[in-house]
């Protein structure tokens, strides 16, 4: 159960996407969103959801994979859909009765807004399920760098980054594993008031934060041994280097914001 | 190799029929018991249906009589934990059936609780889940979700921490300033305390020296003469299942790979060997022993060996 969830799960591969730089899928990324929240109209949202289909069978990742990590967020889409359904003034009214009017124009806003969210999901899904945190950490500290300048700790910010989507995996199998361990003796998580099971979390809680501050004394002993000091001087084992792929990349995202760009000044 | 072959089948014959006998004479076996627990063609697949499907459990079949002591033994990763979560109704299992005194324990929900009970778990590394402000807390949590009487788990409290050697005193003091061995005697009592009918203990002396090795192995023993309570004990040492457990089960790649006395288990060293186990190291110097042509049986325990040798002295010195 616990084990469905999915945040910041990587999938190994060696797709096209799967070996792109880090760096161009977060760049990437975000022309997304920004092409994501210019678009309005049929069109333009097509465009959007082919780029991302397509994005999603090259690298290979199943589709049942995003669908599942999508799960904890249904009730964010209902409720959005909800409210834009209700609260969208229009003229077109569909349905009318005691309070509630649903119009037209708010239908379609708010199949619009729960499209919208479900692509910007899925499009930063995509980017953890194929980019392996290091590889991750590693592009954003390297997009950051120029805020060094502003005496910005970026390397420290990148490495608290690496570390704590490196260790949600073991911290939710350990979480599993004291779980079990508790319900053997007889807790019992499913029943009782609010208050009892606030309660019943105590057993969970205390051993999950003795184990965690355990594993960083441990993890600040095994990096200080190899005489981890910060970034200052510290060279990387695989340097980040843009190949032609990434430059395709870029091609296909300037495309995609112009093409999204040019249907909204037409009003499409 | 190949007359090595038939001197174990020959041995496990043996065996075989000395166990019958020794069957017939128990007068504990004449009157037919029920098994407590009987586990039939249980299958369990983690994560089916991704990408991380992995069939952990296949086809696994046994009953387990009460007052048995059961070691079951298996390389990393063959499913034994896995296994035993199923036993107390911990993982619901992708087909097949547990069943509890005859009871399917998947039938009713009550009867998933009660088993929890009935059938105490005490995992891997147990220390980890001590959470409570003393060790008399921590050890009443269990008989505490048990909805006991105030004095009855002050009974059991007490008796339990009696079991595994905690003192008085010990009892009042923080779980997390005591040493590595007695935390997990704290929550191995904290297990006890809920007085199981059947203990399951996943490598319970894992990571300890052979001092603490021996103390929590002797509770477990006195538990078990105690309260005539079913033992199964997951262990990675040869030597300890060997001395204590009456039956062993050998797990390999999730499947049941054997099921049968030490004494039958251990003649098909082979197997076992090639199954990526041990064998105790007494069981091996006498298979050498064997290969070299003395005319020795197959051991597993020390005491075993000495009879061995001492006969074999014997047959020397009169010739
Ligand atoms: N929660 C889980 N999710 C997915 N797979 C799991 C999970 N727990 C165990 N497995 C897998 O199931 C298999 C059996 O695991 P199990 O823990 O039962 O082995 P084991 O025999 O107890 O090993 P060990 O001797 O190392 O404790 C392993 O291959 C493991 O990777
Ligand atoms: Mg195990």
């Amino acid at each position: 159960m616990l084990k469905d969830i999915t945040l910041g799960q990587y999938f190994p591969g060696n797709s096209p996407v799967h070996r792109l730089d880090p760096r161009t899928k977060l760049i990437m990324l975000v022309v997304y969103i920004v092409a994501l929240f210019c678009a309005d109209g049929w069109i333009a949202y097509g465009i959007m959801f082919a780029f991302l289909a397509m994005t999603i069978a090259v690298s290979q990742i199943p589709v049942k994979a995003i669908v599942r990590g999508m799960k904890p967020l249904v009730f964010i889409l209902i409720f959005t859909g909800i409210l834009n359904l209700f609260f969208t003034a229009g003229e077109t009214v569909l349905v009318s009765f005691w309070v509630i009017t649903i119009t037209l124009e708010g239908l379609v806003r708010a199949i619009f807004m729960v499209v919208r969210i479900l692509l910007l999901i899925s499009a930063t899904f995509l980017l953890t399920y194929t980019t392996s945190p290091i590889a991750l950490t590693d592009g954003l500290e390297s997009l950051l760098g120029p805020l060094k300048k502003l005496r910005l700790p970026v390397h420290e910010l990148s490495m608290m980054m690496c570390i704590a989507l490196r260790f949600i995996p073991t911290l939710i199998e350990e979480t599993d594993k004291i779980m079990s361990a508790q319900k053997a003796r007889g807790a019992d998580f499913e029943s009782g008031n609010l208050m009892q099971r606030v309660k019943a979390l105590v057993p969970i809680l205390v051993p999950l934060f003795i184990s965690a501050f355990r594993r960083a004394d441990e993890l600040a002993t095994a990096m200080e041994c190899r005489c981890y000091q910060g970034g200052d001087g510290r060279t990387k084992m695989k340097l980040l280097r843009y190949k032609l792929r990434d430059f395709k990349a870029f091609g296909i995202g300037v495309a995609l914001l112009a093409a999204v760009f040019t249907l909204k000044s037409f009003g499409l | 190799m190949q007359k090595n072959v038939r001197r174990h089948f020959m041995s496990y014959c043996v065996n075989k029929e000395y166990l019958c006998m020794c069957r017939r004479s128990d007068p504990q076996e004449e009157e037919k018991v029920a098994p407590i627990l009987q586990v039939q063609n249980l299958q369990h697949i983690y994560s089916a249906g991704t990408p991380f499907e992995h069939i952990a459990l296949q086809d696994v079949s046994f009953s387990v009589e009460r007052g048995e002591f059961i070691g079951v033994i298996g390389h990393t990763g063959s499913g034994k934990s896995t296994l035993m979560q199923h036993l107390n109704g911990l993982l619901k299992p992708t087909s097949g059936s547990i069943l509890l005194d005859g009871e399917d324990i998947w039938s009713d929900k009550k009867l998933t609780r009660q088993s929890r009970f009935r059938v105490g778990l005490v995992f891997q590394y147990p220390e980890y889940q001590l959470f409570e402000e003393t060790v008399y807390k921590d050890i009443a949590f269990g008989p505490k979700n048990m909805g006991l009487s105030k004095e009855e788990i002050d009974r059991r409290v007490r008796e339990a921490a009696g079991f595994v050697g905690i003192t008085d005193e010990q009892l009042e003091v923080s779980p997390f300033d005591l040493s590595g061995g007695q935390k997990r005697r704290v929550a191995i009592a904290g297990v006890i305390a809920m007085e199981p009918e059947v203990l399951i203990l996943d490598e319970p002396t894992a990571g300890l020296d052979p001092v603490g090795r021996e103390g929590i192995l002797a509770n477990i023993e006195s538990y078990r003469k105690a309260k005539n309570a079913t033992i199964m004990m997951v262990s990675h040492s040869m030597s300890d299942v060997a001395r204590l457990a009456q039956r062993l089960l050998v797990m390999s790649d999730a499947h049941l790979a054997m099921d049968g006395t030490p004494q039958e288990v251990f003649a098909r060293a082979q197997e076992l060997l090639d199954m990526g186990l041990d064998i105790p190291e007494i069981t091996r110097v006498f298979l050498k022993l064997q290969q070299l042509g003395l005319p020795v049986e197959q051991v597993y325990t020390i005491e075993q060996a000495t009879q061995q040798l001492c006969r074999l002295r014997g047959e020397v010195s009169n010739a």
